[in-house]
């Protein structure tokens, strides 16, 4: 239970974290347009301005997304106390879209952190409603209150695509909800800076989320004030959500999974869990975007089709197999 | 006290039948320009495709939901209809798609289908095994509905990527660009089935017991239930073939029938959930069409109420 992490679990993290810095190499090398080392050496025009305006900042915004969907789907798993909550799964991604659709329609002036802000306001009053409605249910089924979210966001979904054919905006929401970083350039991207923040705030409040996540009582018991934290968390979910969307869309079941894994091998404590949590999340994230960029060259397959496809498989794993009994 | 809801039922559905021929008129002639024979021959035919969608899309979940003794449950929940698209991809993928246009489209369909039926059966025996609950097995077909859309999406991104958006709208079907040359095979395979559907409604009767009063009553369930599911499947098949991929209707037209009829005899929910499916299709898309000028929404109105009623349903059943 202590802070300081035993040393053999150190060097594992180390060989991690050593593993993710390989495959954001390999993220930065692989693409359609060459970069040769010798040209980037000499400091010439197009490989560097390929490297500095492209490459690298598609890197980066894969690996802030990547870390954000898993520690946004392990603080809503402990905020709602289900194993299967994750902003897709909640209504949040598809409020936050319904948002930046809105935004964009009534102040199409808007600066893009304006717009942002109006898709994370949409995104918290669509998980408020949803935690209002697993409220009233008064068996909380662990298989229930995702299927509600599901549902939820179907509805909001619907709503959208509405809202968006009846003003010839169809196209757009479609790049918003499949991921898909291949427009990720300098200057488009810098919104995700703002995740690694959020992510690492959720770090330092993580052993409060995890008493969170052993219920109400408990938590109040220990002196803390149940409902802050819970706005706390549904805040830095929200935010998340909505950057996600105004930047490259989402990848449904990502962190979901991802957290699920992590939380199988170590447990539910998040201090100790979530450092774990946002770099197998990045790099599962960067390794499906390698991939789409591979599987069909020169084409590209968005992240969101490939991840989204692996994603539901392992959910469906997770929900099917022997380890979770559920009713 | 048997007899007078029968005779409800009956008045229900003679009610029903008025308004949707109602309906139907409305279709073919509201808002027409030009000479008769031409509008009313284009009509004529969207027409077709819409019955023959909402009867099919009706008929599956009636049967669907009496095979699971549950009312939330449908195909398209499950996940049928993405399978469906899955293997018109995985078809497209094979045969490339010069050469999936090539084939005669009928051939194609029939081909798709038996292997829709096929994997459909398989679907249905893993989730199914009973030892699942039921808010268990709704989630597990929804997300196997996401999967398989994923991996339509991606087969079809790498059939040919340049062609991407081309290749989705010539050879998958969407609501309002209905398939009109399957409509003669779609016709009579659905007036089949219809039929079949029909005559075994006393056994159906049974069915919905439960399985383990439908085999005391002497009803051979395990044969009964693989035949149900490839039924299921076919019609499946036949509506996502002419319309695409429609998650909640059938949820929607179902529960609107039960609650209707305020019977469970199949005789009379069957074609009610019929009616009430073509009732819908038609009025709602000459209201949207004609009356509003959205000419592709239906199927977004229909996915909106139908995500409600779905909300609705689950949270009642818990309660009770």
């Amino acid at each position: 239970m202590s802070d300081t992490m035993p040393a053999r679990r150190r060097t594992a993290f180390a060989a991690a974290l050593a593993g993710l810095a390989g495959l954001a190499l390999a993220s930065i090398a692989v693409g359609v347009g060459d970069m040769p080392l010798g040209a980037l050496m000499r400091g010439e025009g197009h490989a560097a301005l390929l490297l500095f305006a492209s490459r690298i900042p598609r890197t980066l915004a894969l690996l802030f997304a990547g870390m954000s969907m898993g520690v946004c789907a392990a603080l809503m798993q402990m905020l709602f106390r289900n194993r299967f909550v994750e902003p897709t799964t909640a209504g949040t991604a598809d409020a936050a879209g319904l948002g930046l659709l809105l935004a964009t329609l009534l102040a199409p002036g808007l600066p893009p952190l304006a717009k942002m802000a109006a898709a994370a306001v949409f995104a918290l009053a669509g998980t408020v409603l949803f935690l209002r409605i697993t409220e009233r249910i008064p068996f909380r089924g662990a298989a229930l209150v995702p299927l509600v979210g599901l549902m939820l966001g179907g509805i909001l979904n619907a709503l959208t695509s509405f809202i968006a054919y009846r003003f010839d905006l169809l196209q757009s929401l479609a790049a918003w909800t499949t991921g898909d970083f291949s427009g990720v350039l300098r200057g488009r991207y810098e919104l995700m800076w703002l995740t690694a923040a959020l992510a690492i705030l959720a770090y330092i409040a993580a052993d409060r989320f995890t008493a969170v996540g052993l219920g109400d009582a408990f938590a109040r018991n220990l002196g803390l004030d149940y409902r802050r934290i819970m706005g706390l968390g549904l805040v830095i979910v929200s935010l998340c959500a909505a950057v996600a969307i105004a930047t490259a869309g989402t990848v449904p079941f990502l962190g979901l999974l991802v957290a699920n894994g992590v939380s199988l091998v170590m447990g539910d404590n998040l201090r100790r869990t979530m450092p774990w949590i946002a770099l197998s999340g990045a790099a599962f994230l960067l390794a499906c975007d390698i991939a789409g960029r591979l599987i069909r060259f020169p084409y590209e397959i968005p992240v969101g089709t490939i991840a989204g496809v692996a994603g539901s498989a392992v959910f469906l794993y997770l929900l099917l197999g022997r380890r979770y009994r559920l009713g | 006290m048997a007899d007078r809801k029968a005779q409800r039922a009956r008045t229900v559905l003679l009610l029903l039948a008025l308004a949707t021929l109602v309906a139907a008129a409305a279709f073919l002639t509201v808002g027409a320009r030009g000479p008769w024979g031409f509008v009313l021959a284009l009509r004529g035919g969207k027409l077709a495709g819409l019955v023959l969608v909402g009867a099919a899309i009706a008929v599956a979940t009636v049967l669907f939901q009496t095979l699971t003794e549950n009312r939330i449950l449908t195909p398209a929940v499950m996940g049928f209809d993405a399978l469906y698209v899955t293997v018109q991809s995985l078809a497209v993928l094979l045969l490339g798609a010069a050469g999936a246009s090539a084939i005669d489209p009928r051939l194609r369909f029939a081909g798709e289908a038996l292997l829709l039926a096929v994997a459909a059966l398989a679907l249905f025996r893993l989730l199914f095994d009973g030892r699942r609950g039921l808010h268990l097995v709704v989630l597990a077909g929804l997300v196997f509905g996401l999967l398989f859309r994923g991996l339509a999406n991606l087969i079809q991104r790498l059939i040919d990527p340049n062609a991407f958006a081309v290749l989705q709208g010539m050879l998958f079907a969407r609501f309002n660009t209905m398939d009109t040359t399957l409509l003669p095979v779609a016709a009579l395979i659905i007036a089949a089935a219809c039929l079949a559907a029909l005559r075994l409604a006393p056994v159906l009767d049974v069915l919905a017991l439960g399985r383990e009063r439908a085999i005391n009553l002497g009803v051979d369930h395990a044969r009964m239930v693989t035949a149900l599911v490839l039924l299921v499947a076919v019609l499946v098949a036949v509506s996502t073939a002419l319309a695409g991929p429609v998650l909640f209707f059938g949820l929607l037209v179902s529960n609107l029938a039960y609650l209707a009829l305020g019977t469970d005899r199949h005789l009379y929910t069957l074609p009610g959930a019929m009616l009430i499916a073509i009732l819908c299709l038609a009025g709602g898309q000459t209201l949207l069409e004609r009356g509003l000028g959205y000419d592709a929404a239906l199927g977004m109105v229909i996915e909106f109420a139908g995500g409600i009623v779905f909300i609705l349903l689950l949270l009642r059943r818990t309660r009770a």
